[in-house]
């Protein structure tokens, strides 16, 4: 009788404690178009999956009157789940309970989900729906935030690290987020800021809406801060738990692999690059031509579009896919384009994911911005991602390659492990035009007709440059292949890829331009 | 079949020219490239807030002749009280901001001559 009653107690607890901020305030969240912590947790995870624990931890601030107020779970739901079979460790941001402040025992809860998360090599999912710190609980807030971000790089690398923006995250609680490897964010609700509108009007009379000083669109098109763009919480849970499917549970695993499938008939690899090397196409044509079911799940899709990246499966195995983009300023490599692709690169790198390279650029952006906003040390970050990771690293040339651009997309001179190039493919210094220009100058400028000259020249320099086999000549291509053969080559060279060993001198770490 | 594909894509659509070394290529172009700032070479004479802030007080009147190094005005930003001196010995043309106003960065606050 008395376990009954014990029993009973316990349900009674849980039950006060489950409504978090109690009826009105949940009121106020769904009104704004929000689902509660719990929900969000449930929606992501595998049905009946979710196990919660701190659920009565309780705040011991005494200052300002908070010995008076009562907060259920202090503000943050914490447990253990699986997404399609993966463990997952989960933390969920309420902000029914005093807005999901951050105070002690709140940090306290994250940082004890994410010691769980690191120590049983599991991918940790955060969700952030808060004010900030809890102004009541002073230095102890920052601490708590510091103790995050201290985890959050330790864990960088070895388990996965996923943030969800669902809601306001502002001031320092920005930086766990930003020290994660994927942020989702969803229109018209998430909103990331170091400072507010508020201080910016008082500080500066400039008048900015939460939307457009860092709503979801600002996040995911200017400022590349966030990773996955969504219309509504459910279409993010659907794309995170895809996302799940791509990656492994830890840095000393592999993605798991699928069931193998071929691509759709309608992606004719033969017809997708046209001959001219002015023309422009999506390459993205390119990568589901050789993908399983042609699917690719691309990554910041709205960010520096002028390359692009995300995963596919080739045999059920998970790809990283790092392309030029012709239909985006060409294809240039810029300050932005070499920031996010040198970041995925690093990314796959660590979760042991094989990275596959197509090549179609004219070389860099010219220009007074891209060199004072440091496309120098920008771009440096490119050969330093592709130099230093160690899994299989394949390269395709579809077309052009140029210059530095040649030599920055996963050369054979930055340890590519096997380049292929299709016939059509132009490896050269640069273009011909400015190659003739600049060889042929005396002779252009010299004669009755510079033009007539000029083109003749650019011709010249076009039969015989701008092919693949002078670099097929010296090796630095190991073969000049057919489009429609790329996928069946591409498998094979992973396939003998497997037993990569490479080390390179000892050393703590490098020192990488960031 | 394929030059055809390539007219396709020719008509159709409203692509810019780029040029990169020489080369024309058809592209896209984002707003960020299009909307970047051209680069315009610095006026020593021109003295441009590079941080937000109040103006807390102004040292120099129109036509005062300073040296270089002079306290021209204070600049409050970030709780701190700037001092800003005059970048060049000369006289003051213009003051474009007076005690007590809210600045952004970049603005021209003194011109001399």
């Amino acid at each position: 009788m008395a376990l009954k009653r014990k029993i009973r107690e316990l349900q009674e607890r849980r039950e006060k404690v489950l409504k978090g901020g109690g009826d009105k305030a949940i009121e106020k969240q769904i009104s704004m178009g929000k689902l509660t912590a719990r929900e969000r947790i449930i929606f992501l995870l595998d049905d009946d999956s979710f196990n919660e624990y701190d659920l009565f931890v309780e705040h011991e601030a005494r200052d300002f009157d908070m010995d008076k107020k009562v907060l259920h779970g202090d503000g943050v739901v914490i447990g253990t789940g699986t997404i399609y079979g993966a463990p997952i460790c989960i933390f969920a941001q309420d902000f029914t309970v005093a807005g999901g402040s951050l105070g002690l025992m709140h940090s306290r809860k994250i940082t004890k989900i994410m010691d769980h998360a690191l120590k049983m090599r599991m991918p940790l999912i955060g969700i952030n729906d808060s004010g900030g710190a809890r102004i009541q609980e002073g230095v102890n807030s920052l601490a708590g935030y510091g103790e995050i971000f201290f985890r959050n790089t330790l864990s960088s690398g070895v388990i996965p690290q996923i943030s969800v923006i669902l809601g306001p995250c502002a001031g320092g609680a920005v930086y766990s987020p930003a020290l994660t490897d994927f942020v989702f964010v969803v229109d018209k609700i998430s909103k990331m800021f170091i400072t507010g509108p508020e201080v910016i009007k008082t500080v500066l009379g400039e008048e900015i809406s939460m939307e457009d000083l860092g709503g979801a669109k600002v996040h995911s098109e200017i400022t590349g801060n966030a990773h996955f763009y969504a219309e509504s919480e459910v279409q993010c849970f659907e794309q995170i738990k895809e996302l799940i499917t791509y990656i492994p549970w830890n840095n000393s695993r592999k993605a798991r692999a699928f069931k193998p499938n071929d691509p759709k008939k309608e992606y004719k690899i033969d017809n997708i690059v046209p001959d001219n090397p002015k023309q422009p196409y999506d390459v993205r044509n390119v990568i589901k031509a050789i993908t399983d079911n042609s699917v690719f799940f691309e990554i910041q899709e709205r960010w520096a579009s002028n390359i692009i990246i995300g995963f596919g499966r080739m045999e059920g195995q998970t790809i990283g896919f790092v392309a030029n983009q012709p239909l985006v300023l060409a294809g240039v490599l810029d300050v932005d384009s070499s920031d996010k692709a040198a970041r995925f690169i690093r990314y796959c790198d660590a979760f042991n994911i094989p990275i596959v390279t197509f090549v179609d650029l004219p070389g860099y952006m010219p220009g007074a911005d891209q060199e004072h906003a440091g496309v120098i040390r920008h771009g440096a970050k490119l050969l330093y991602a592709y130099s230093e990771a160690t899994v299989p690293k394949l390269t395709v040339i579809l077309r052009k390659a140029y210059g530095g651009g040649y030599i920055a997309m996963n050369s054979r001179h930055l340890r590519a492990d096997f380049v292929f190039a299709w016939p059509g493919a132009e490896i050269a210094v640069m273009g011909p035009e400015g190659a003739a220009n600049i060889i042929f100058r005396r002779e252009i400028m010299g004669s009755d007709d510079p033009e007539k000259v000029r083109k003749q020249k650019v011709k010249e320099y076009k039969d015989k440059f701008a092919n693949p086999y002078v670099a097929a000549s010296k090796g630095y291509i190991d073969s000049v292949i057919e489009p429609q053969e790329t996928r069946k080559i591409l498998l094979h060279a992973i396939e003998v890829s497997q037993n990569k060993s490479s080390s390179g001198p000892k050393k703590k770490h490098g020192i990488p331009p960031f | 079949m394929k030059k055809w594909k390539n007219k396709e894509i020719e008509s159709k659509s409203k692509f810019k020219t780029l040029n990169i070394d020489g080369t024309c290529y058809k592209t896209n172009l984002t707003s960020k490239f299009e909307n970047r700032k051209k680069y315009t070479v610095p006026d020593a004479k021109k003295v441009i807030s590079i941080i937000p802030g109040t103006i807390v007080k102004v040292f120099v009147k129109k036509g005062q002749k300073v040296k270089r190094g002079d306290n021209i005005l204070i600049l409050e930003a970030m709780k701190m009280q700037n001092r800003i001196k005059s970048p060049r010995p000369g006289v003051i043309k213009s003051l474009k901001v007076k005690e007590g106003e809210k600045i952004a960065k970049g603005i021209l606050m003194i011109e001399l001559e």
